[in-house]
Protein backbone atom coordinates (compact mmCIF):
# COMPACT_ATOMS: atom_id res chain seq x y z
CA UNK A 1 0.00 0.00 0.00
CA UNK A 2 1.05 3.48 -1.20
CA UNK A 3 0.00 4.79 1.91
CA UNK A 4 1.19 3.05 4.63
CA UNK A 5 4.50 5.04 5.97
CA UNK A 6 2.08 7.75 6.50
CA UNK A 7 -0.02 5.49 8.77
CA UNK A 8 2.99 4.35 10.45
CA UNK A 9 4.09 7.96 10.99
CA UNK A 10 0.82 8.69 12.76
CA UNK A 11 1.51 5.30 15.01
CA UNK A 12 2.29 7.09 18.82
CA UNK A 13 4.70 5.02 19.66
CA UNK A 14 6.80 4.96 16.69
CA UNK A 15 6.83 8.96 17.07
CA UNK A 16 7.54 8.52 20.45
CA UNK A 17 10.28 6.14 20.29
CA UNK A 18 11.96 8.38 16.98
CA UNK A 19 11.43 11.85 18.39
CA UNK A 20 13.68 11.43 21.59
CA UNK A 21 16.89 11.66 19.33
CA UNK A 22 16.36 14.58 17.81
CA UNK A 23 15.31 16.50 21.16
CA UNK A 24 18.71 17.46 21.99
CA UNK A 25 19.58 18.64 18.54
CA UNK A 26 16.85 21.04 18.67
CA UNK A 27 17.55 22.39 22.24
CA UNK A 28 21.24 23.18 21.28
CA UNK A 29 20.70 24.92 18.03
CA UNK A 30 17.32 26.92 19.03
CA UNK A 31 20.23 27.76 22.46
CA UNK A 32 22.75 28.56 20.11
CA UNK A 33 20.84 30.61 17.87
CA UNK A 34 18.67 32.03 20.32
CA UNK A 35 21.74 33.97 22.31
CA UNK A 36 23.81 34.76 19.23
CA UNK A 37 21.00 36.30 17.46
CA UNK A 38 19.80 38.42 20.85
CA UNK A 39 23.52 39.41 21.49
CA UNK A 40 24.22 40.46 18.33
CA UNK A 41 20.68 41.94 18.09
CA UNK A 42 20.57 43.74 21.22
CA UNK A 43 24.23 44.30 21.75
CA UNK A 44 26.15 44.83 17.71
CA UNK A 45 23.47 45.81 15.47
CA UNK A 46 23.59 49.22 14.86
CA UNK A 47 21.03 51.56 16.06
CA UNK A 48 17.97 52.95 13.92
CA UNK A 49 18.14 56.28 12.46
CA UNK A 50 15.01 57.05 13.42
CA UNK A 51 14.02 55.48 16.17
CA UNK A 52 17.49 55.01 17.87
CA UNK A 53 17.54 51.39 20.30
CA UNK A 54 13.80 50.89 20.34
CA UNK A 55 13.65 49.07 17.28
CA UNK A 56 15.96 46.44 18.80
CA UNK A 57 11.73 44.54 20.24
CA UNK A 58 11.94 43.88 16.49
CA UNK A 59 14.03 40.65 17.15
CA UNK A 60 11.46 39.75 19.44
CA UNK A 61 8.63 40.95 18.19
CA UNK A 62 8.94 39.74 14.25
CA UNK A 63 9.88 36.04 15.11
CA UNK A 64 7.74 35.83 17.62
CA UNK A 65 4.63 36.64 14.65
CA UNK A 66 6.29 34.87 12.37
CA UNK A 67 6.29 31.42 14.48
CA UNK A 68 2.41 32.66 15.57
CA UNK A 69 0.81 32.68 12.06
CA UNK A 70 3.24 29.40 10.55
CA UNK A 71 1.98 27.58 13.75
CA UNK A 72 -1.91 28.39 13.69
CA UNK A 73 -0.75 26.65 9.88
CA UNK A 74 0.71 23.70 11.79
CA UNK A 75 -2.34 23.41 13.90
CA UNK A 76 -4.87 23.54 11.73
CA UNK A 77 -3.29 20.92 8.87
CA UNK A 78 -2.77 18.33 11.82
CA UNK A 79 -6.35 18.93 12.17
CA UNK A 80 -7.33 18.51 9.10
CA UNK A 81 -5.08 14.94 8.47
CA UNK A 82 -6.68 13.87 12.01
CA UNK A 83 -10.26 14.48 10.40
CA UNK A 84 -9.06 12.83 7.31
CA UNK A 85 -7.27 10.03 8.29
CA UNK A 86 -8.63 9.92 11.84
CA UNK A 87 -5.02 9.87 13.38
CA UNK A 88 -4.51 9.76 17.20
CA UNK A 89 -0.75 11.39 16.53
CA UNK A 90 -2.24 14.43 14.54
CA UNK A 91 -4.86 15.26 17.07
CA UNK A 92 -1.76 15.24 19.58
CA UNK A 93 0.12 17.54 17.62
CA UNK A 94 -2.79 19.98 17.13
CA UNK A 95 -3.20 19.87 20.71
CA UNK A 96 0.32 20.67 21.43
CA UNK A 97 0.30 23.65 18.76
CA UNK A 98 -2.25 25.25 20.32
CA UNK A 99 -0.95 26.73 23.44
CA UNK A 100 2.37 27.51 22.07
CA UNK A 101 0.74 29.64 18.96
CA UNK A 102 -1.17 31.33 22.04
CA UNK A 103 2.22 32.35 23.96
CA UNK A 104 3.61 33.44 20.96
CA UNK A 105 0.77 35.24 19.68
CA UNK A 106 0.68 36.83 23.15
CA UNK A 107 4.49 37.92 22.94
CA UNK A 108 4.21 39.83 19.59
CA UNK A 109 1.06 41.79 20.82
CA UNK A 110 2.85 42.53 24.14
CA UNK A 111 5.77 43.27 22.36
CA UNK A 112 4.25 45.41 19.81
CA UNK A 113 2.49 47.70 22.62
CA UNK A 114 5.77 48.16 24.12
CA UNK A 115 7.25 49.57 21.17
CA UNK A 116 4.53 51.40 19.97
CA UNK A 117 4.08 53.71 22.90
CA UNK A 118 7.88 55.06 22.18
CA UNK A 119 6.91 54.85 18.66
CA UNK A 120 3.40 55.98 17.52
CA UNK A 121 2.39 57.15 20.98
CA UNK A 122 0.26 54.88 21.82
CA UNK A 123 0.31 51.17 23.39
CA UNK A 124 -2.47 49.86 21.07
CA UNK A 125 -5.04 51.10 18.53
CA UNK A 126 -7.57 48.96 16.51
CA UNK A 127 -6.40 49.21 12.97
CA UNK A 128 -7.05 45.86 10.70
CA UNK A 129 -3.45 44.62 11.61
CA UNK A 130 -3.25 44.96 15.64
CA UNK A 131 -7.25 43.90 15.70
CA UNK A 132 -6.67 40.36 13.73
CA UNK A 133 -3.86 39.79 15.49
CA UNK A 134 -6.11 39.65 18.75
CA UNK A 135 -8.83 37.38 16.90
CA UNK A 136 -5.47 35.19 16.47
CA UNK A 137 -5.24 34.85 20.52
CA UNK A 138 -8.68 34.44 20.81
CA UNK A 139 -9.04 31.52 17.99
CA UNK A 140 -5.64 29.57 19.87
CA UNK A 141 -7.55 30.40 23.38
CA UNK A 142 -10.68 28.89 21.97
CA UNK A 143 -8.73 25.71 20.37
CA UNK A 144 -7.75 25.08 23.71
CA UNK A 145 -10.84 25.49 25.94
CA UNK A 146 -12.70 23.19 23.07
CA UNK A 147 -9.85 20.68 23.67
CA UNK A 148 -10.87 20.48 27.47
CA UNK A 149 -14.57 21.25 27.20
CA UNK A 150 -15.60 17.53 26.27
CA UNK A 151 -15.95 14.38 28.57
CA UNK A 152 -14.59 12.13 25.65
CA UNK A 153 -11.34 13.26 23.62
CA UNK A 154 -12.31 12.16 20.46
CA UNK A 155 -15.18 14.97 20.41
CA UNK A 156 -12.86 17.35 21.27
CA UNK A 157 -10.36 16.54 18.72
CA UNK A 158 -13.05 16.59 15.93
CA UNK A 159 -14.91 20.07 17.19
CA UNK A 160 -10.86 21.49 17.83
CA UNK A 161 -9.98 20.75 14.15
CA UNK A 162 -12.95 22.23 12.56
CA UNK A 163 -12.41 25.37 15.08
CA UNK A 164 -8.44 25.31 13.83
CA UNK A 165 -9.47 25.03 9.95
CA UNK A 166 -12.30 27.63 9.81
CA UNK A 167 -9.93 29.79 11.50
CA UNK A 168 -7.40 29.62 8.43
CA UNK A 169 -8.80 32.76 6.50
CA UNK A 170 -7.06 34.74 9.26
CA UNK A 171 -3.86 34.09 8.48
CA UNK A 172 -3.91 35.26 5.27
CA UNK A 173 -5.96 38.33 6.52
CA UNK A 174 -3.22 39.15 8.98
CA UNK A 175 -0.32 39.18 6.42
CA UNK A 176 -2.20 41.23 4.28
CA UNK A 177 -3.79 43.62 6.30
CA UNK A 178 -1.53 46.09 5.91
CA UNK A 179 -1.29 46.02 2.20
CA UNK A 180 -5.49 45.83 1.45
CA UNK A 181 -5.92 48.53 4.00
CA UNK A 182 -4.87 51.70 5.81
CA UNK A 183 -3.38 50.68 9.39
CA UNK A 184 -0.82 52.24 11.93
CA UNK A 185 1.06 49.52 11.69
CA UNK A 186 3.51 49.55 8.99
CA UNK A 187 3.70 47.31 5.78
CA UNK A 188 5.73 44.29 6.19
CA UNK A 189 10.01 44.84 6.50
CA UNK A 190 10.90 41.31 4.98
CA UNK A 191 9.82 40.29 1.35
CA UNK A 192 9.85 37.06 0.05
CA UNK A 193 9.70 38.32 -3.83
CA UNK A 194 11.99 41.75 -3.68
CA UNK A 195 14.78 43.06 -1.66
CA UNK A 196 13.84 43.58 2.29
CA UNK A 197 13.94 47.53 3.52
CA UNK A 198 16.11 46.48 6.39
CA UNK A 199 19.67 47.03 6.48
CA UNK A 200 21.94 44.08 6.14
CA UNK A 201 23.81 44.55 9.28
CA UNK A 202 20.56 44.79 11.24
CA UNK A 203 19.16 41.85 9.05
CA UNK A 204 21.21 39.22 9.72
CA UNK A 205 20.65 38.83 13.55
CA UNK A 206 17.30 38.81 13.11
CA UNK A 207 17.48 35.78 10.75
CA UNK A 208 19.48 34.14 13.35
CA UNK A 209 16.58 35.07 15.08
CA UNK A 210 13.49 33.83 13.13
CA UNK A 211 16.10 30.37 12.51
CA UNK A 212 16.56 30.67 16.13
CA UNK A 213 12.66 30.87 16.93
CA UNK A 214 11.91 27.95 14.56
CA UNK A 215 13.84 25.22 16.06
CA UNK A 216 12.60 26.79 19.45
CA UNK A 217 8.85 25.92 18.09
CA UNK A 218 10.28 22.57 16.80
CA UNK A 219 11.61 21.76 20.30
CA UNK A 220 8.26 22.65 22.23
CA UNK A 221 6.46 21.20 19.67
CA UNK A 222 8.16 17.78 19.80
CA UNK A 223 8.03 18.17 23.97
CA UNK A 224 4.69 19.28 24.31
CA UNK A 225 3.02 16.42 22.11
CA UNK A 226 5.43 13.30 23.72
CA UNK A 227 3.73 14.78 26.81
CA UNK A 228 0.62 14.15 25.39
CA UNK A 229 1.03 10.74 23.77
CA UNK A 230 2.51 9.43 27.12
CA UNK A 231 -0.74 11.14 28.80
CA UNK A 232 -3.25 9.31 26.29
CA UNK A 233 -1.42 6.19 25.97
CA UNK A 234 -0.36 5.56 29.43
CA UNK A 235 -2.48 2.13 29.95
CA UNK A 236 -0.33 0.52 27.21
CA UNK A 237 2.27 -1.79 28.08
CA UNK A 238 4.87 0.80 26.05
CA UNK A 239 4.06 3.43 27.79
CA UNK A 240 4.60 2.38 30.60
CA UNK A 241 7.32 1.07 29.93
CA UNK A 242 8.42 4.71 28.83
CA UNK A 243 7.19 6.40 32.01
CA UNK A 244 9.21 3.57 33.93
CA UNK A 245 12.38 4.88 31.98
CA UNK A 246 13.54 1.95 31.02
CA UNK A 247 14.51 1.55 26.69
CA UNK A 248 11.72 0.72 24.45
CA UNK A 249 12.10 -2.32 22.30
CA UNK A 250 12.35 -1.52 18.65
CA UNK A 251 8.88 -1.90 17.26
CA UNK A 252 6.87 -0.71 14.26
CA UNK B 1 -6.58 7.01 -1.45
CA UNK B 2 -9.66 4.98 0.06
CA UNK B 3 -12.85 6.54 -0.70
CA UNK B 4 -13.89 7.41 2.57
CA UNK B 5 -11.08 9.77 3.33
CA UNK B 6 -11.09 10.75 0.40
CA UNK B 7 -14.60 11.94 0.96
CA UNK B 8 -13.44 13.67 3.97
CA UNK B 9 -10.32 14.89 2.41
CA UNK B 10 -13.37 17.01 0.15
CA UNK B 11 -15.32 17.91 3.30
CA UNK B 12 -12.35 19.42 5.10
CA UNK B 13 -11.74 21.83 1.48
CA UNK B 14 -15.72 22.42 1.47
CA UNK B 15 -15.29 23.55 5.40
CA UNK B 16 -12.47 25.83 4.95
CA UNK B 17 -13.43 27.56 1.19
CA UNK B 18 -16.46 28.67 2.58
CA UNK B 19 -15.83 29.76 6.04
CA UNK B 20 -13.24 31.67 3.87
CA UNK B 21 -15.80 33.09 1.03
CA UNK B 22 -17.93 33.99 4.06
CA UNK B 23 -15.29 35.94 5.87
CA UNK B 24 -13.98 37.26 2.79
CA UNK B 25 -17.28 38.83 1.73
CA UNK B 26 -17.93 40.28 5.36
CA UNK B 27 -14.62 41.69 4.99
CA UNK B 28 -15.30 42.88 1.62
CA UNK B 29 -18.93 44.65 2.73
CA UNK B 30 -17.12 46.46 5.80
CA UNK B 31 -13.80 47.40 2.93
CA UNK B 32 -14.12 51.09 3.97
CA UNK B 33 -14.80 50.12 7.89
CA UNK B 34 -11.72 48.05 7.73
CA UNK B 35 -9.50 51.15 6.73
CA UNK B 36 -8.12 52.81 10.10
CA UNK B 37 -7.78 56.55 8.97
CA UNK B 38 -9.09 58.26 5.93
CA UNK B 39 -6.52 59.26 3.38
CA UNK B 40 -6.28 63.27 2.51
CA UNK B 41 -7.87 62.60 -1.11
CA UNK B 42 -10.98 61.50 0.50
CA UNK B 43 -11.61 64.66 2.40
CA UNK B 44 -10.54 66.13 -1.01
CA UNK B 45 -13.35 64.21 -2.45
CA UNK B 46 -16.03 64.94 -0.02
CA UNK B 47 -16.07 61.15 1.56
CA UNK B 48 -15.41 62.41 5.48
CA UNK B 49 -17.99 63.46 7.55
CA UNK B 50 -18.14 66.50 9.12
CA UNK B 51 -18.43 66.72 12.98
CA UNK B 52 -17.80 63.10 13.35
CA UNK B 53 -14.65 61.38 14.73
CA UNK B 54 -12.85 60.59 12.16
CA UNK B 55 -8.72 59.75 11.53
CA UNK B 56 -6.74 60.71 9.05
CA UNK B 57 -3.27 59.45 7.63
CA UNK B 58 -0.65 60.67 5.35
CA UNK B 59 2.49 62.11 4.98
CA UNK B 60 3.19 65.87 7.12
CA UNK B 61 4.39 68.21 4.22
CA UNK B 62 7.86 69.34 4.87
CA UNK B 63 7.52 72.69 5.68
CA UNK B 64 4.09 73.21 6.76
CA UNK B 65 4.54 72.76 10.34
CA UNK B 66 3.44 75.97 12.26
CA UNK B 67 3.91 75.81 15.89
CA UNK B 68 2.68 78.62 18.07
CA UNK B 69 5.51 80.90 20.45
CA UNK B 70 3.89 81.06 23.84
CA UNK B 71 1.03 77.48 23.64
CA UNK B 72 1.36 73.83 22.56
CA UNK B 73 -0.80 74.91 19.95
CA UNK B 74 0.54 73.14 16.14
CA UNK B 75 -0.40 73.28 12.58
CA UNK B 76 0.72 71.24 10.07
CA UNK B 77 -0.47 69.38 6.47
CA UNK B 78 -0.76 65.97 6.00
CA UNK B 79 -0.65 64.86 2.45
CA UNK B 80 -1.10 61.49 0.27
CA UNK B 81 0.69 63.27 -3.01
CA UNK B 82 -2.89 64.50 -4.18
CA UNK B 83 -4.41 66.43 -1.60
CA UNK B 84 -3.72 68.07 1.27
CA UNK B 85 -5.92 68.55 4.88
CA UNK B 86 -4.82 70.77 7.25
CA UNK B 87 -4.57 69.71 11.01
CA UNK B 88 -4.29 71.72 14.28
CA UNK B 89 -3.88 69.77 17.38
CA UNK B 90 -3.24 71.37 21.01
CA UNK B 91 -1.03 68.71 22.81
CA UNK B 92 2.59 67.19 23.12
CA UNK B 93 3.21 65.33 19.55
CA UNK B 94 5.25 62.07 19.56
CA UNK B 95 8.35 62.24 19.57
CA UNK B 96 8.70 60.62 16.10
CA UNK B 97 6.71 62.95 14.86
CA UNK B 98 8.68 64.70 12.05
CA UNK B 99 8.07 66.46 8.46
CA UNK B 100 8.29 64.04 5.64
CA UNK B 101 7.31 61.19 7.87
CA UNK B 102 3.75 59.99 8.50
CA UNK B 103 1.14 60.79 11.07
CA UNK B 104 -2.31 59.64 12.19
CA UNK B 105 -4.69 62.08 13.50
CA UNK B 106 -7.67 61.65 14.88
CA UNK B 107 -10.23 64.34 15.46
CA UNK B 108 -13.20 66.19 14.06
CA UNK B 109 -13.44 67.61 10.56
CA UNK B 110 -14.30 70.97 10.61
CA UNK B 111 -16.44 73.33 8.54
CA UNK B 112 -13.29 75.75 7.06
CA UNK B 113 -11.83 71.51 6.07
CA UNK B 114 -9.39 71.79 8.79
CA UNK B 115 -8.96 68.66 11.14
CA UNK B 116 -9.29 69.62 14.89
CA UNK B 117 -7.16 66.57 16.02
CA UNK B 118 -6.93 65.13 19.90
CA UNK B 119 -4.61 62.43 19.55
CA UNK B 120 -1.88 62.60 16.72
CA UNK B 121 0.15 59.50 16.13
CA UNK B 122 3.15 58.88 14.28
CA UNK B 123 3.41 56.13 11.21
CA UNK B 124 6.37 54.32 11.35
CA UNK B 125 7.54 52.82 7.44
CA UNK B 126 8.90 49.50 6.93
CA UNK B 127 12.68 50.86 6.98
CA UNK B 128 15.39 50.05 8.99
CA UNK B 129 18.46 52.15 8.49
CA UNK B 130 21.57 52.96 10.49
CA UNK B 131 22.13 56.30 11.15
CA UNK B 132 25.65 56.21 8.62
CA UNK B 133 23.83 54.27 6.31
CA UNK B 134 20.45 56.96 6.53
CA UNK B 135 22.83 60.04 6.27
CA UNK B 136 25.16 58.63 3.41
CA UNK B 137 21.84 57.94 1.22
CA UNK B 138 20.70 61.82 1.86
CA UNK B 139 17.62 62.46 2.50
CA UNK B 140 15.93 61.32 5.89
CA UNK B 141 12.75 61.83 4.99
CA UNK B 142 10.57 58.37 4.27
CA UNK B 143 7.61 60.11 2.11
CA UNK B 144 6.31 63.39 1.03
CA UNK B 145 7.56 62.65 -2.64
CA UNK B 146 4.12 61.87 -3.35
CA UNK B 147 5.10 58.34 -1.87
CA UNK B 148 1.60 56.38 -0.34
CA UNK B 149 1.88 55.98 3.13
Amino acid sequence: MAWQWFHRLGSPRWFYQNTGAWLPWLALASVLLLVLGAVWGLGFAPQDSKQGNSYRIIYIHVPAAFLALAGYYIMAISGAIGLIWKMKLSYLVMRAAAPIGAVLTFISLLTGAVWGKPTWGTYWVWDARITSMLILLFLYIGVIALSRAFVREQVADKACAVLALVGTVNIPIIYKSVDWWFTLHQPATIKLTESSSIDASMFYPLLTMIIGFYCFYAWTLLLHTRNLVLQREWRTSWAQQALRGEPLAAGK
Amino acid sequence: MHPVRKQRLILVIVLVALSSAAVGFVTYAMRNNMNYFYAPSAFAAGEVPFGQHIRAGGCVVPGSVVRAGDTLDVRFAITDGDANVEVVFDKILPDLFAEGEAAVVTGTLQRDGTVRADQVLAKHDENYTPPEVAESMGANASCGNGAKT
